[in-house]
């Protein structure tokens, strides 16, 4: 098997370009999805049941259907109805954003109920009120359990963002398979893309372990 | 400065506290005692709301906590709560667990909260450890950081909720030493305890609980040498 080194030095440029869209969808997705994954899981975890229905209807809906799926909805049905033209990019970060939030949201729902009761008592005994003793005391305990379950999402969602390639936006795995297109050659361009994500959850999951590292007490 | 009236609680059917009826006054130190799942800590648990009431009413000098347009957590600033498992909190240094609900409930500056912190750490001998993280303490260092963190919101009354019965043996000692320095002071404050001993040295006033009724209450030397109840005698004579 000949490796043709010169199409891929060819494409570098995209590859590059491509790279760079990879991980801007993947942070604008990380931060959304957090934010929003936040807002769920409180909402999930209100006691009135009414209330915190419909967030667990959204997450049953996110987790429970294809992402594919999703991808395709939201790019060819959803964004149609709010915008004259779709954009790729935006429909790509719309749906990793949602998909992920779900996820993110019974990761927090988890964090913070792994917390002891007694640290949000000793809180309110204090005279803190229920935002104070979340934000200063259950919160940051919780995240700190949390970093682990979550860089596992944060690197599931930068490959799964790939799936925007079908919906031509113009990422990293969009020229994997614009040049397998056009030279028909199919070990050049993914596995140079395989390496690409691999260099890029591997870098991931390396800021994270520092991070807890930094986080640990002990 | 604690009045207790018809207090009922349940959970679920579970009927915990029948019927209440105790005063707190000022400077005053009640014990309460009585066999577990006599309802003792929900009693304790109720008079700063940690428990949502089912009947009956919880004045803290005259506000009534039942009331909804009550600002429970503007009256929790003034009841300090020490718990049997300490509940500090593990992200925070020493100094940091005291100093947090004076800056944030109180608005008091961050150097003038430390100092304060550094004076309560002293009085409860544990100046040193206050760059420590609290789980390099042991139970009986923990729990006196614990009630120097309450004593930070300069509280009126100090709820301790089986504050010894979490710890070895030999730390029990300098956790009621601390206690006792602190009833000496005048704090008004209400103990549920097993520690007989604590209850006759420092406790003006003994409430004995049992399924969910207060049956007896008087001054120790009379309830513990002369009760009058028979679940009472029956209780003393198990734990004396």
């Amino acid at each position: 098997m000949d490796f043709r080194w010169d199409i891929l030095v060819e494409y570098a440029p995209f590859f590059l370009k491509g790279t760079l869209l990879t991980i801007g969808l993947s942070i604008a997705s990380i931060l959304i999805g957090t934010v929003l994954g936040l807002f769920i899981g409180l909402g999930k975890m209100m006691k009135n049941r009414l209330l915190a229905w419909p967030f667990t209807i959204y997450i049953t809906f996110f987790r429970g259907t294809p992402l594919l799926v999703q991808i395709l909805l939201i790019h060819f049905a959803v964004v149609p109805l709010f915008l004259d033209e779709t954009s790729p990019v935006l429909a790509a970060i719309l749906t990793l954003s949602l998909n992920a939030a779900a996820y993110i949201a019974e990761i927090f729902r988890a964090g913070i109920q792994s917390i002891d009761r007694g640290q949000m008592e000793a809180a309110r005994s204090l005279g803190m009120n229920h935002v104070q003793s979340m934000r200063f005391v259950i919160l940051p305990q919780a995240f700190k359990r949390m970093i682990p379950p979550l860089g596992n999402e944060f690197i599931v969602l930068i490959k799964e963002s790939s799936l925007a390639a079908l919906i031509a936006a113009p990422e990293l795995m969009y020229w994997g398979r614009a040049m397998q297109g056009q030279y028909f050659r199919v070990w050049e361009p993914y596995l140079a893309a395989a390496v690409i994500y691999l260099v890029l959850t591997l870098s991931l999951s390396f800021l994270l372990t520092r991070l807890e590292r930094r986080l640990a007490t002990e | 400065m604690i009045q207790v009236k018809n207090l009922k609680k349940s959970f679920g059917k579970n009927e915990v506290l029948k019927d209440i009826n105790v005063t707190v006054k000022n400077k005053e130190v009640v014990v309460v005692i009585g066999p577990s799942g006599s309802g003792k800590s929900t009693f304790l648990r109720c008079i700063n709301m940690l428990e949502t009431i089912t009947g009956g009413h919880v004045y803290i000098e005259g506000v009534d906590l039942t009331d909804k347009n009550t600002d429970i957590n503007k009256v929790r600033t003034e009841v300090g709560m020490v718990f049997q498992q300490f509940n500090l909190f593990p992200h925070k240094t020493v100094i940091e667990n005291i100093m947090l609900a004076p800056m944030k409930v109180r608005n008091i500056p961050k150097d003038q909260a430390k100092a304060k912190g550094l004076e309560l750490l002293r009085k409860v001998g544990l100046e040193d450890k206050a760059e420590a993280f609290p789980d390099s303490l042991s139970g009986g260092q923990k729990q006196r950081v614990a009630i120097a963190r309450a004593l930070a919101m300069e509280p009126k009354i100090m709820l301790f909720d089986e504050p010894t019965s979490a710890l070895d043996p030999e730390m029990v000692g300098e956790v009621l030493e601390v206690m006792k320095d602190l009833a000496k002071e005048g704090m008004t404050m209400v103990v549920v305890t097993h520690e007989m001993g604590f209850a006759k040295e420092v406790g003006d006033r003994v409430i004995f609980m049992d399924g969910g009724l207060v049956i007896e209450e008087n001054i120790p030397s009379e309830l513990f040498d002369h009760p009058q109840e028979e679940r009472t005698k029956a209780f003393l004579s198990k734990v004396l």
